[in-house]
């Protein structure tokens, strides 16, 4: 196949013109909703309510009614937590590295994925809140001046968890409102509505597409997006931190902060292609959110499935080479133990399966990406679980080794976590446009002066 | 009608090619008050209006400096200087665990910092009153037009001749903008029956809610801050065992630490041999001292004379000075404090063993000190 590399093929299909990528991302918020958003949603809102039901029994009762139990005190509520973060991380990765790489199929995936970020981010920060059981006395997490003189303890890493993951989720939270100021202003201009016409006035604070506002504004996106990468490098690795800083074997490893960071943008992008795959469909962003930037982003999840299937290969190497038999024990207590199934599903779904795509037609078939997209998601949740519950179940002391099954509180909570994101996603697709309108219309053909004529 | 202040006149190109070049033309024609609108960044647009490039990175640089600073005085007074713990070992200025939040507060403040400058300092924002908006001109631009705006401020405005040029240069819908008189004199009272209003809303709301979190709802359930636990207190009844009593007696045959039992309880004659194990240091006086004021001198006084605090109120008891008592023996003293004497109740349950013998050294002390001998003087 002859392919001409010396031009650079259009990120956005079918040559568009700029207005009517106006109307095309502008559309589903002016019209009313249909049948398929009112189902999603009530889909939704029942695991919400199935969460809440259990959240509810979780304060009434305590969170005796959760499985943990000695010696497995940390299970589903970190496990969850750990998953979400992940899940996040690929909105930053899209919106603020491929930004800082000069990716311009990023456009049309930024915005959908940054929001994904917050929600994640959101759902992940309820865990380890209920996990202290009164998440009510929570404000002893911050450093506050107060009568016992007492301070936090800043050389802990589940306090290094708290700064990491508020700071990630308020920067992410500005870094996604300056990118929407822009089209909201245009939502502001275009809309008929008078109510609404008054919100996006507000939120777009009288922005007036003036390119000397342009020309801060860049910059400024470019500083953030400095910030964020290092910042979304760095909330992973600190959430590893939580388990690698202690000597607990199977969690000691320094291998730990890269394996975290690969398995977040792995579960990530999994994640945010599931859900743009329904998006594109049901808004009709075939042109926006084209093949290839679905299967650039399957490209990446080869890679970064790829690190994590290393890095489970690399364990077992360290395992053997330290000659520690405690270390030995726990990795062959992982994939031959009480929960081999665990192991076994989490390699089948993050190693094998992400390794079809090699074949390009895989890469680019709808269907196949979905399913495998869903598998990797379903891994990298029992990658967690086999950390956490693994390493936990068979401590130091044979005498305190125990089975841990989760309840049916657990499983609530579980179910109550996708709710949680799933309505936010699915109310962002109605309230707030999905794709960066002003990013998306600088790459259209026709958009920039040409070199010949403007210069 | 009142006259019209204008802002400036407009005019939209059609692609971007003619926008960069009408820009250039503007510029060459010596206007400075002017601006340029389009929804997206077009490229080389700066270079074209003769931009310096954004100042903002290095309001970045100095937040972001500015909070690594601030975390990690912080972070080193906090745990290095004004509350010292051990923890895991750590020593108190353990600078590689700071690293974590001094490196997140960076960020944070760099991000927060950067934004807020670039709106409200930058931008003036918010300004949805600016007259461009709600114009022809803004609905235009927030679709696909291209537009200049050449300002009323520019040292060269002139509405007529301005029009013409940008005509000239290629403008399409060449319009003035005028400032809205009705905005322009509209003043907010601060004595707005709906301003009043929601103040007091807003008022009640949150010392409302504030009350209700602060006095109610925290001694509500599942808020109960641990005050209600399923625990037995001492004294309570327990349906849990036979005699209906919570608390339980040790089980037979047992005995606490330091409860060791008297072996000559009725038998003070056995007790005069015992040999008193103190030695006689400073410490052992003091704690003594402490526990005689404690536990004796309320009835005995504080040099045992028998004119404790009690007297006349209670039973008078005997001076520990007189001649019967300082001839007595260790170990009398000893057994009549652990197995009390006519009134005297046992002390055994209050004091350990080893402060009744610090007892009897004090005793001896005092006594020695109301009796002193012609060589204690020298």
């Amino acid at each position: 196949m002859e392919i001409d590399y010396s031009v650079e093929k259009p990120v956005i299909e079918k040559s568009p013109t700029v207005i009517s990528i106006n109307d095309a991302i502008m559309r589903p918020t002016a019209i009313k909703a249909d049948k398929f958003f009112y189902i999603s949603l009530s889909v939704a809102l029942l695991a919400l309510t199935v969460g809440a039901v259990s959240l509810f029994y979780t304060f009434w009762y305590g969170i005796g009614m959760w499985g943990n139990n000695r010696p497995v005190g940390w299970a589903f509520g970190i496990v969850n937590f750990v998953f979400w973060v992940g899940i996040g991380h690929a909105g930053t990765l899209i919106s603020a590295i491929l930004f800082l790489l000069r990716q311009k199929w990023r456009t049309g995936i930024a915005r959908f994925a940054e929001g994904m970020t917050i929600f994640a981010v959101m759902t992940a920060g309820i865990f380890p809140l209920i996990h202290v059981g009164r998440p009510w006395l929570a404000g002893y997490l911050f450093p506050y001046p107060n009568q016992h003189n007492l301070w936090v303890n800043f050389t802990s890493p589940l306090l290094w968890d708290v700064f990491a993951v508020s700071t990630y989720f308020t920067v992410s939270l500005i870094f996604w409102y300056i990118g929407l100021i822009p089209d909201l202003a245009v939502l502001r201009d275009k809309t008929i509505n008078k109510i609404k016409k008054v919100i996006y006035a507000i939120f777009s604070l009288g922005w007036r597409h003036s390119n000397r506002h342009w020309n801060h504004y860049e910059m400024v996106y470019l500083v953030l997006a400095g910030f964020a990468t290092p910042l979304v490098l760095s909330v992973h690795t600190i959430v590893s931190f939580d388990f690698a800083v202690s000597i607990l074997p199977g969690w000691h490893t320094t291998i730990f902060p890269p394996y975290f960071v690969a398995g977040a943008v792995f579960s990530g992008f999994a994640m945010v292609q599931n859900v743009l795959i329904f998006i594109r469909k049901v808004f009709h962003y075939e042109h926006i959110i084209t093949i290839d930037t679905l299967e650039k982003m399957n490209k990446i999840m080869i890679l970064t499935g790829s690190m994590v299937g290393y890095a489970y290969g690399m364990e077992f190497f360290i395992a053997w080479y330290s000659g520690s038999p405690i270390e030995t024990f726990t990795f062959i207590n992982r994939a031959f133990g009480d929960y081999a199934w665990a192991y076994w599903i989490m390699i089948s779904c993050n190693v094998v399966f992400p390794q079809l795509f090699w074949i390009k037609k895989f890469r680019r078939t709808i269907p196949i990406m979905f399913v495998i997209g869903v598998f990797v998601n379903v891994g990298m949740w029992f990658e967690r679980f086999v950390i956490v519950v693994t390493s936990l179940s068979r401590d130091f002391l044979p005498s305190s080794w125990h089975y841990y099954k989760p309840t049916l509180t657990d499983m609530g909570l579980l179910i109550g976590s996708f709710g949680l994101f799933f309505t936010l996603t699915i109310l962002f697709t109605k309230s707030l446009p999905v794709v960066s309108i002003a990013e998306v219309k600088a790459v259209v053909k026709g958009s920039q002066p040409s070199h010949n004529g403007g210069h | 009608m009142e006259e019209k202040i204008i802002y400036g006149v407009t005019a939209l190109f059609d692609s971007p090619n003619n926008l960069v070049k009408a820009v250039k033309s503007v510029n060459e024609a010596g206007y400075r008050k002017y601006d340029v609108h389009t929804s997206y960044p077009i490229h080389g647009m700066p270079k074209a209006m003769k931009l310096k490039p954004s100042k903002l990175a290095y309001f970045a640089l100095a937040f972001g400096l500015t909070g690594t600073t601030l975390a990690f005085l912080f972070i080193t007074w906090t745990m290095s200087i004004d509350y010292k713990l051990v923890i895991g070992g750590k020593p108190f200025f353990a600078l590689p665990a700071f690293i974590p939040v001094i490196f997140e507060v960076t960020v944070l403040l760099a991000s927060i910092g950067t934004v807020l400058t670039m709106l409200f300092y930058f931008f003036k924002f918010p300004n949805n009153k600016h007259p461009l908006h709600d114009t022809e001109y803004m609905q235009k631009v927030s679709g696909d037009g291209f537009g200049i705006c050449i300002e009323a401020k520019d040292n060269n405005f002139d509405e007529e001749k301005i029009k013409s040029f940008l005509s000239n240069i290629g403008g399409l819908n060449v319009t003035s903008i005028f400032y809205d008189s009705v905005e322009l004199n509209h003043k907010n009272k601060v004595f707005e029956p709906k301003f009043i209003g929601f103040l007091i809303l807003v008022f009640i709301l949150i010392s409302g809610a504030t009350y209700f979190s602060l006095n109610k709802l925290i001694y509500m359930p599942p808020f109960t801050w641990m005050h209600d636990q399923n625990r037995l207190d001492a004294q309570e009844s327990s349906v849990m065992f036979g005699d209906g009593f919570g608390m339980r007696p040790p089980v037979d045959g047992t005995v606490a630490r330091n409860q060791m039992p008297y072996p000559y309880s009725g038998h003070p004659e056995l007790a005069l041999n015992l040999v008193n194990p103190s030695a006689p240091t400073k410490e052992n006086y003091e704690l003594g001292k402490k526990k005689f004021d404690i536990y004796c001198s309320p009835c005995h006084g504080y040099f045992g004379k028998g004119d404790g605090r009690l007297n006349n109120q209670f039973i008078t008891p005997p001076s520990l000075q007189s001649e019967k008592i300082r001839n007595w023996k260790d170990g009398q003293i000893f057994h009549v404090i652990t197995e009390g004497q006519n009134s005297m109740p046992s002390y055994a349950k209050q004091i350990l063993p080893e402060e009744r013998w610090a007892i009897v050294d004090y005793v001896r002390v005092i006594q020695r000190a109301m009796n002193a001998k012609e060589e204690d003087i020298k």
